[in-house]
């Protein structure tokens, strides 16, 4: 790049202060639609269910997305999972982030819920943040009845069952035989090391 | 050259308004359908290029998102372009060339209806000094039909005839958003939407998905009957700002259509990405298109005209036409960006 101090400005820009920044405020307003999937999804909420989505011969997606990324398919199959779940991975936000109105320190995590391939990313509270640990057992807190909409944030947040923790826990997608989170023996994951979930090939376990 | 044809082309009907669905649920049977009617998996697919801009619905990275309607696992090589499917298909073609894949799946998609769309294609300005006047893309097309007026090079009654046979022959498209039998006089005597252009002069606003499997040689032979060959496709850009640009010719269009070859031999059919009446007559110029070539026969850009895909559905009606063999040599033309910025040309021909 130029040193801009080498550039010979013309006479009438000589001892002129640079303009040093614009304003040039954008904004643009989006109407969202959800779409077929996320709207399925989004009723059960409102009922206080939590209703994940399948391809046929595919794994329950939790949130659906509205398709299979898998299979490369649509998700007609709806599945009811569990309320319960297990943390398959978590972290201890100490920032204060814009817009947030979250008391630092706070808990963001993975959760799985039972009966769900996918994890779901939520809040871990009721508990002090440094106790929080990969396979504990955890439950959703609902808003109150007449406060539920079509919203993740009518699950305020998740908190722990008491139950013992599921040590075995795996991340999800590591069965996919991708060695994800586990390279088999040490070796990194090839191409044989994957299986195709379309024709079965490849992924030795 | 290696020898590349477009072996199958899918759409979705084009709507105004998709607002059942989100983007992979609309893009989906676009993909599913051209893949089927070649009777292939994305197994089958050695490389897969897409084209779309997050800033039409207003959703960041959508087309990571649109991939999960591929199937890419295991991990596929993929691509994308922040620009209409047609130069994903001119990637998908350089791809090919290279020689170390034999197919390619090219699509593009956009669903413009959550936003403002003239006013989201005020993004892609220049962003200090035109960018915070917010000049609409209507109100751009319309300085550049002005400058053609003043010209001599058209008239307004031209626009209204190409307004008129552009709905007419959209009649016969299944997957037309606008399609309708009125004449000229009576385009005429609407009320000018950004004068000089009337509302009938400009392309509807468009959500809707458009999918190409693409094939070199022998691959392409054992799956159709007659592929749509590529013989010559090029794409050119021109400066940002309009003022350095004389607005009514197309010279990157003219550029592109030279070494693509369209001068080559008979044009039999030419699908034009014109979303505006006036930059029909512009592009027609540009690529030296006689009275034997019948062009956008399926109603064009006039008649359908999502964003990120209308390039790439030009290209797909030109080889439908003639892999049905109702034609045999054709041109198909893609444009991004205000007034005809860039412009990309593909002649595509039938084997004998």
């Amino acid at each position: 790049m130029a040193d801009a101090r080498q550039i010979t400005l013309p006479a009438s820009l000589r001892g002129v202060e640079p303009v040093r920044s614009v304003r040039t405020p954008a904004q643009l307003d989006y109407e969202f639609t959800a779409g077929d999937a996320n709207t399925r999804f989004l009723r059960g909420i409102t009922q206080k269910r939590i209703i994940g989505q399948k391809a046929p011969g595919g794994r329950v997606y939790v949130p659906p997305r509205g398709a299979d990324p898998e299979l490369g398919q649509p998700t007609p199959i709806e599945v009811e999972v569990a309320q319960v779940g297990t943390v398959t991975s978590f972290c201890v936000v100490n920032l204060q982030f814009y817009g947030s109105v979250m008391e630092i320190p706070y808990v963001s995590a993975l959760i799985l819920l039972d009966g769900a391939d996918l994890s779901v990313m939520h809040l871990i509270q009721e508990i002090p943040a440094d106790q929080v640990r990969i396979g504990m057992r955890v439950e959703a807190v609902w808003r109150d009845d007449e406060d539920l909409e079509p919203t993740m944030e009518s699950i305020k947040w998740f908190r722990p069952t008491g139950e013992p923790d599921d040590v075995d826990v795996r991340i999800p997608g590591e069965d996919h035989g991708t060695g994800l989170g586990s390279w088999p023996g040490g070796v990194a994951p090839t191409e044989a090391l994957i299986r195709n979930p379309r024709t079965g090939e490849g992924g030795e376990r | 050259m290696r020898d590349v044809a477009v072996i199958s082309f899918a759409q979705t009907p084009m709507r105004r308004r998709v607002e059942e669905l989100n983007e992979v649920e609309m893009l989906m049977p676009a993909i599913h359908d051209a893949l089927r009617q070649v009777d292939m998996t994305i197994d089958d697919i050695g490389f897969t290029c897409s084209g779309s801009t997050d800033y039409l619905a207003g959703t960041a990275f959508s087309f990571v998102s649109t991939l999960d309607g591929v199937g890419p696992w295991p991990p596929i090589q993929e691509s994308h372009v922040e620009m209409d499917g047609a130069w994903a298909l001119y990637e998908a073609w350089v791809k090919l060339q290279i020689g170390e894949i034999d197919t390619a799946l090219v699509y593009g998609y956009a669903k413009s209806s959550p936003g403002d769309l003239p006013m989201v294609l005020t993004r892609q300005l220049d962003p200090i000094t035109m960018g915070p006047l917010w000049p609409d893309s209507v109100s751009m097309a319309a300085l550049q039909a002005r400058s053609l007026l003043d010209a001599g090079k058209a008239t307004e009654e031209q626009f209204a005839e190409v307004a008129a046979r552009s709905r007419r022959d959209a009649l016969d498209n299944p997957n037309a958003q606008l399609a309708w039998d009125r004449s000229v006089a009576d385009v005429l005597a609407e009320d000018y939407l950004v004068a000089p252009l009337r509302r009938s002069d400009c392309a509807p606003i468009t959500d809707g998905a458009a999918a190409i499997v693409l094939a070199a040689g022998d691959v392409a032979r054992s799956k159709v009957t007659r592929p749509a060959w590529i013989r010559g496709i090029d794409h050119r850009v021109e400066p940002i700002h309009l003022g350095l640009r004389d607005l009514t010719v197309s010279e990157s269009t003219r550029i592109a259509a030279e070494k693509a070859g369209v001068a080559d031999g008979p044009v039999d059919v030419a699908e034009l990405h014109a979303p505006f009446t006036s930059q029909e007559l512009i592009l027609a110029e540009a690529l030296g298109l006689g009275a034997e070539t019948t062009i956008n026969p399926s109603g064009g850009a006039l008649s359908a005209n999502a964003m990120m895909t209308a390039g790439l559905i030009r290209i797909g009606e030109v080889a439908n036409r003639i892999s049905s063999g109702d034609a045999n040599r054709g041109v198909a033309h893609a444009t991004s960006g205000p007034c005809l910025q860039q412009n990309l040309v593909c002649v595509l021909e039938g084997e004998s």
